[in-house]
């Protein structure tokens, strides 16, 4: 590690606590339809959205009402993308004339973009055209990310909202906000400019962005190569805005196409958490308190310092097999360790899975560290909108057992925490588990699991691991090393990526509404505060304490023994 | 009621029986952890037997059985240990049932009569209770008055008045009349009354699961369907590693995936939670609270609001004389004679307070001397009336009046006496700190003087305005409620630190406080005795009625005091906070319990895999340095069964209930149980393995 490895990192924390309550206050004031700098240029366009699409956009819906929005919507996105992928043969902006997918791949990849998951079981250069990664893509890109903060949305509303206590004659209002309007203002107002932004500035720095047809060139060898090109800047910025991270080439951003300079690398890697981040300090604002945002901002800051920590540390100490330190193989040679190992922690804490390096290649305890951010729930800031939902839904489980240990029925802004919000939240914990753990014992177990496997023994055992839980944490990063484009794992892994979004989202949004209908309490003295750092010190402990219980056997026979055998001389 | 030893040996050896008669699969499943573990223990139980069958004995297997069975049945034990205490305390209770024999009157008021069985009697009913008679069922007083020996439900030996009509009218079955005859009506059908309703709470029978306690269920199983999807899947894993590292063998045994599911498990937490249910209305009890149901006791733990009597809760129930202020111009000691001359026949609390207060200060006895005795025996005493708000003596030429100050004004002035302006001054003075002044006037010889002011005042009980502020800490406001003007009330409240105060309160204002304070999201406790209490207990979350109090108030609050003490309603919520901590620790010591568990077996169960040098890659993670796989194992798994047996105490006491600031007890108790939690089993698995090389059981 350089002096200036610190310092890049010091200064990617540092602009990230700055701009967390910029755009956090922002979006607040976006989300609850008040007037911002960008209202007169987007308001008009809103209004056309409504109009055109019959929208109502004062009419507000119960959490059943929004859910089924919500599905019948992402339902639509997986049907345009899985027509996109078997048809694009015949559809036009495909100047390499790539045909249509198998459905297999289709069905993976139609799923994996709607669930903002992006994994991706192809090669986007070989595999896909122009118009399916455009149209299709891109378009989920953004729609997968909004998607989330709706969820958000209902969710911090089902918090916020008080029912008037004086009029009892009136029902009890139950709705948590209007999922159209909430989809088109995060669209709009927060996705589309800042990717506008994002992606002039890459272009500036090389990214591509080409209708043309791939070049063939002559190397000074004297051999011929193809480069390929394409619309790549503009799915770039969102793909890491959105949290989304699945490539335009195959290699994602290692390609020098998608990430040619320091300069863009350190832009891309601050997109990955930039509205992760800045949701805290939204959330906070909508419950009308930002320290709740900013203790929450801390608990995941303090882990993701912790996991890096740790990853910078294997990665950079001495290795007995390759007899180094900081070995260059599968990083970013042009960038160094410290900034593969930044993006490689950022990317899975944020379940946006693009990568620069190869996680496959990290020291076991960095790889497995990759492994256990996905883990943990992808709630260490996480994807947008769903990182912070999903801590919402630990925040429960602490604040229901933080609840009975002062001897009082636990409540959460004002909110009695009861059995029924108890028991979704331990689904949303439990259905991405299940994924992970059935999931790679199946494949361990059948041949169409192993014949994938290029690597043997433990490290095959990390890979596969690490695939169903990139899925199921929807995270869509890939240890590499496992050829995941056959029936077997487009399939499972697909499920995977249905249940460990959807097993989240549903409850989720379940709480907000019956959050919304439960009477507020004044805090008390014998309220335990929600905004302090012994909150933030018991929600990490318990994030951690569920990670590391269901985790640690699995993870004993993958990383951690291979790392042991590591110091002992021995890989696979 | 007598409080037990934590393990009287009696109940200690029905539990010892009752846990095994417990392993009914019907009474087991009704706890999904424990039932997880009583599965796991017949499985493992299956397989020794059947490797058993085909020749092969593992010691090793059959210890791991045992000790799953001895999990099992700690379980049972703790949870029968709990309804055994709570039996004890209904079986006190029962006895007084029993045999009672009740005159039913037949179409009363018709005077036909009928003897029947107490049990056979109806809601509606009328009977008649002579001295020495029990009563037959709980009910009203609608005719006649008696004294009632209520000690077999309160302990206290003291009889209490019963009557018809008023605040006093409700009795209860099984207790006694000792005087006088009254007519019943009984209100609650057999099996249905306060009592029934208590003993089927203790005894475990009709234990409902209070909400919170359904919440941590889910919870517990939630986590328990984690830990054996960890368990199930790690066969599939082991069986991978194990081809990849060359293994021929299976290197977990069902016993050992038990073993490692058992301890997993929030056992701890999942054995004793009906124990700290059971034990918690058992602490009740043994405080002579009787409560409807579970959820009323976890509610008293969410209380952030009391209402208050001042009276018996906050004063000590009377005003006192607490100084003499002489007009100017008279002796101190002439004004306190006359004062207590004036009180010697007044029976009033008052009354006595002011003899009490001249002899105290001035050494003057009431009933010294002979010749002053003499002269009492002609005296002619004047009671206190409503009309003329005046009391007094008239003795040998004197006439001594004391009594309000606008009626002695107008009394002295009918002898055309002026009332002086500093007597004035001293009234309006004491009026202000919320006393009550009486002025004290004598008439000699058609002349009357005034002699100056006694200055009564409401006395706050010692401590209460220390035990307030502590509630305070603990985010708990106190209301008083009073029937004193505001101005009275403010100095009383101001004096007991109550938060706030109703003055000049009625019934109406009570139940109408109680819905403003809910209306903004808080919870009320209120503690009430009259008829006119009813609806204001029933609206409450937690009402706590006197057992002196009417049948309409017990019936309107989910719990009765039978000491009929207000300030139990305290130790209510204490114990309510208790409850829900006690399973709040419990949970987090046993989540937390697991780390050292895994750092136990995990290392065990695949010393042989990878291994490199004959040594296995994991073995570095047995950092306990454990002697063998097997005694690590066994280690984990009977420090798993034994910490149940090690909290039985603390599940049945409860943990450390303290009122301070909710911040603080989580601090403490995150601590105590969950760093500690992750701590302790370190030590324990540890020395355990140490006792089971050194006792050559593996």
């Amino acid at each position: 590690m350089q002096p200036l490895d610190f310092l890049q990192i010091a200064l990617y924390f540092g602009l990230l606590l700055v701009c967390t309550p910029l755009l956090g206050g922002f979006m607040a004031n976006v989300f609850q339809g008040e007037r911002t700098w960008l209202t007169p240029v987007a308001k008009p366009i809103e209004n056309v959205i409504y109009k055109i699409s019959g929208v109502n956009d004062r009419e507000e819906m119960s959490w059943k009402e929004y859910a089924a929005s919500l599905l019948v919507f992402n339902a639509l996105g997986f049907l345009a993308v899985f027509g996109l992928m078997l048809a694009q043969g015949a559809l036009p902006l495909n100047p390499q004339s790539i045909g249509g997918t198998s459905a297999y791949l289709a069905f993976n990849t139609a799923v994996s973009f709607m669930t903002n998951t992006n994994w991706q079981a192809y090669s986007g250069e070989a595999a896909l055209s122009y118009l399916t990664q455009m149209l299709g893509l891109s378009v989920q890109n953004f729609v997968s990310a909004a998607t989330g903060v709706t969820v958000l949305l209902a969710l911090a509303r089902g918090i916020a909202r008080r029912q008037s206590s004086s009029s009892s004659s009136e029902l009890p209002s139950k709705t948590v906000g209007n999922f159209w309007v909430d989809l088109t203002r995060i669209t709009l107002y927060v996705l589309l400019p800042l990717s506008i932004i994002l992606a002039i500035v890459l272009v500036s720095q090389g990214v591509v962005q080409s209708f043309g047809a791939y070049i063939t060139a002559t190397t000074l060898e004297g051999h011929s190569q193809i480069i390929p090109l394409g619309p790549a800047a503009s799915q770039i910025a969102i793909k890491q805005l959105g949290t989304n991270g699945g490539g335009f080439f195959g290699v994602n951003s290692a390609h020098p196409f998608e990430n040619p300079t320091p300069f863009s690398n350190f832009l891309q890697v601050f997109a990955i958490l930039l509205i992760p981040a800045a949701l805290t300090y939204t959330y906070g604002k909508i419950v009308g308190s930002v320290r709740q945002g900013w203790v929450i901002f801390g608990a995941m800051l303090a882990v993701l310092l912790v996991v890096l920590g740790i990853a910078l540390w294997s990665e950079t100490s001495y290795n007995p097999v390759l007899q180094a330190s900081s070995p260059l193989e599968g990083k970013e040679q042009r960038f160094g360790t410290a900034n593969s190992i930044l993006w490689g922690m950022t990317t899975t804490v944020a379940s946006n899975g693009s990568v620069n390096a190869m996680h496959d290649s990290f020291s076991p305890l960095a790889g497995g560290m990759a492994m256990v951010n996905i883990m943990l729930g992808e709630v260490i800031f996480g994807g947008v909108g769903a990182g912070l939902y999903g801590m919402l839904m630990f925040i429960i489980i602490t604040v229901f057992i933080a609840g009975l240990m002062v001897g009082r029925t636990p409540e959460y802004l004002g909110k009695k925490i009861e059995a029924f919000e108890v028991q979704m939240a331990m689904i949303t914990i439990l259905a991405p588990s299940a994924v992970i753990l059935i999931g790679t014992m199946i494949a361990v177990l059948i041949p169409q699991g192993l014949s994938s496997l290029n690597n043997q023994a433990a490290h095959g055992f990390s890979e596969i691991l690490y695939a169903f839980t990139s899925a199921a944490g929807n995270n869509g990063s890939a240890f590499a090393g496992l050829t995941v484009d056959t029936p077997f794992y487009n399939i499972a892994l697909g499920i995977g990526m249905l249940v460990g979004r959807f097993g989240v989202i549903l409850p989720a949004l379940a709480i907000a509404g019956s959050l919304v209908s439960k009477k507020y309490t004044p805090p008390s003295l014998g309220t335990f505060p929600t905004d302090k750092p012994l909150f933030a010190v018991l929600l990490i402990a318990v994030i951690l304490i569920v990670g590391a219980l269901t985790f640690f056997p699995a993870l004993s026979l993958g990383p951690i023994v291979e790392h042991l055998l590591m110091n002992a001389g021995k890989t696979f | 009621m007598q409080s037990q030893s934590l393990f009287d040996p009696a109940i200690t050896r029905r539990a010892a029986w009752e846990s095994i008669t417990k392993l009914d699969p019907r009474v087991q499943v009704k706890n999904p952890v424990m039932f997880l573990v009583a599965v796991g223990a017949v499985l493992s139980t299956f397989t020794f037997f059947r490797d058993l069958a085909g020749g092969a004995f593992s010691a090793f297997n059959l210890q791991i059985t045992l000790w799953l069975w001895f999990t099992v049945l700690f379980a049972n034990f703790a949870e029968a240990i709990a309804e055994g205490r709570g039996k004890a305390q209904a079986d006190a209770l029962r006895k007084t049932r029993t045999g009672t024999m009740a005159r039913l009157r037949i179409n009363y008021p018709s005077s036909a009569e009928h003897r029947v069985i107490a049990t056979e009697l109806k809601r509606g009913d009328v009977v008649v209770c002579e001295a020495g008679d029990v009563i037959p069922g709980d009910g009203e007083v609608i005719k006649g008055i008696a004294s009632v020996n209520e000690s077999a439900i309160t302990g206290e030996s003291a009889p209490v008045i019963r009557e018809a009509g008023g605040d006093r009218s409700a009795v209860t079955g099984g207790t006694q009349v000792i005087s006088d005859e009254i007519f019943v009506r009984i209100t609650a059908e057999q099996g249905d009354s306060f009592l029934d309703r208590m003993i089927a709470l203790v005894e475990g029978a009709q234990r409902q699961k209070t909400p919170n306690e359904i919440a941590l269920s889910i919870v517990l199983a939630a986590l328990s369907i984690v830990f054996l999807l960890a368990v199930v899947t790690l066969k599939g894993f082991a069986a991978y590693s194990e081809t990849a590292s060359g293994l021929t063998t299976s290197l977990l045994s069902v016993p050992v995936l038990i073993a490692l599911l058992v301890c997993l498990i929030p056992t701890t937490i999942g054995g004793l939670l009906s124990a700290i249910g059971i034990s918690g209305m058992d602490r009740l009890i043994q405080r002579n609270v009787l409560a409807t149901s579970g959820r009323a006791v976890e509610a008293a733990g969410d209380v952030d609001v009391l209402l208050l009597d001042k009276t018996g809760t906050i004063t000590l129930g009377n005003r006192m004389a607490s100084a003499f202020i002489p007009a100017s111009g008279i002796d101190p000691k002439r004004l306190a004679e006359a004062a207590q001359l004036s009180s010697l026949a007044d029976e009033t609390p008052e009354g006595r307070s002011i003899v009490v207060l001249a002899k105290e200060n001035f050494g003057i006895r009431g009933h010294d001397g002979s010749e002053h005795n003499a002269t009492l025996q002609q005296a002619t005493f004047i009671p206190f009336t409503a009309q003329t708000r005046m009391s007094g003596v008239d003795v040998g030429g004197r006439s001594i009046r004391k009594g309000a100050a606008d009626m002695i004004e107008k009394y002295v002035d009918s002898y055309g006496a002026a009332f002086p302006p500093d007597a004035k001054r001293a009234v309006e003075d004491i009026a202000k700190t919320g006393g009550t002044p009486l002025v004290v006037a004598e008439v000699t010889a058609n002349k009357a003087t005034v002699l100056g002011v006694i200055h009564l005042k409401d006395v706050v009980k010692g401590g209460i305005k220390e035990r307030f502020a502590e509630l305070r800490k603990a985010g708990i406001r106190t209301v008083m409620i009073t029937g004193d003007n505001p101005l009275t009330a403010a100095a009383i409240a101001a004096e007991a630190g109550v938060d706030d105060y109703i003055a000049e309160a009625t019934p109406e204002m009570k139940l109408a406080r109680i819905r403003t304070e809910q209306a903004n999201g808080h919870l009320v406790a209120m503690v009430g005795d009259g008829t006119n209490d009813a609806p204001a207990l029933a609206q409450a979350d937690v009402g706590v009625a006197m057992n002196t109090g009417t049948q309409a108030a017990r019936e309107a609050g989910n719990m009765v005091d039978l000491d009929s003490n207000p300030t139990k309603l305290l130790e209510v919520v204490e114990i309510g906070k208790q409850l829900l901590m006690t399973r709040g620790a419990l949970t987090t010591f046993s989540i937390a319990n697991d780390v050292a568990k895994y750092f136990a077996i995990i290392p065990a169960i695949f010393a042989t895999l990878y291994t490199i040098n004959g040594v296995g890659a994991l073995s570095a993670l047995n950092i306990m340095r454990l002697a063998t796989p097997q005694s690590a194992i066994l280690s984990a798994i009977i420090f798993n069964a034994l910490v149940i047996v090690a909290l039985i105490p603390l599940a049945l006491r409860g943990v450390a209930y303290k009122p301070l600031p909710a911040s603080t007890v989580l601090w403490r108790n995150f601590l105590l149980y969950g760093v500690g939690g992750v701590i302790v089993p370190f030590a324990g698995i540890k020395l355990i393995d140490l006792a089971v090389v050194a006792l050559h059981l593996v």
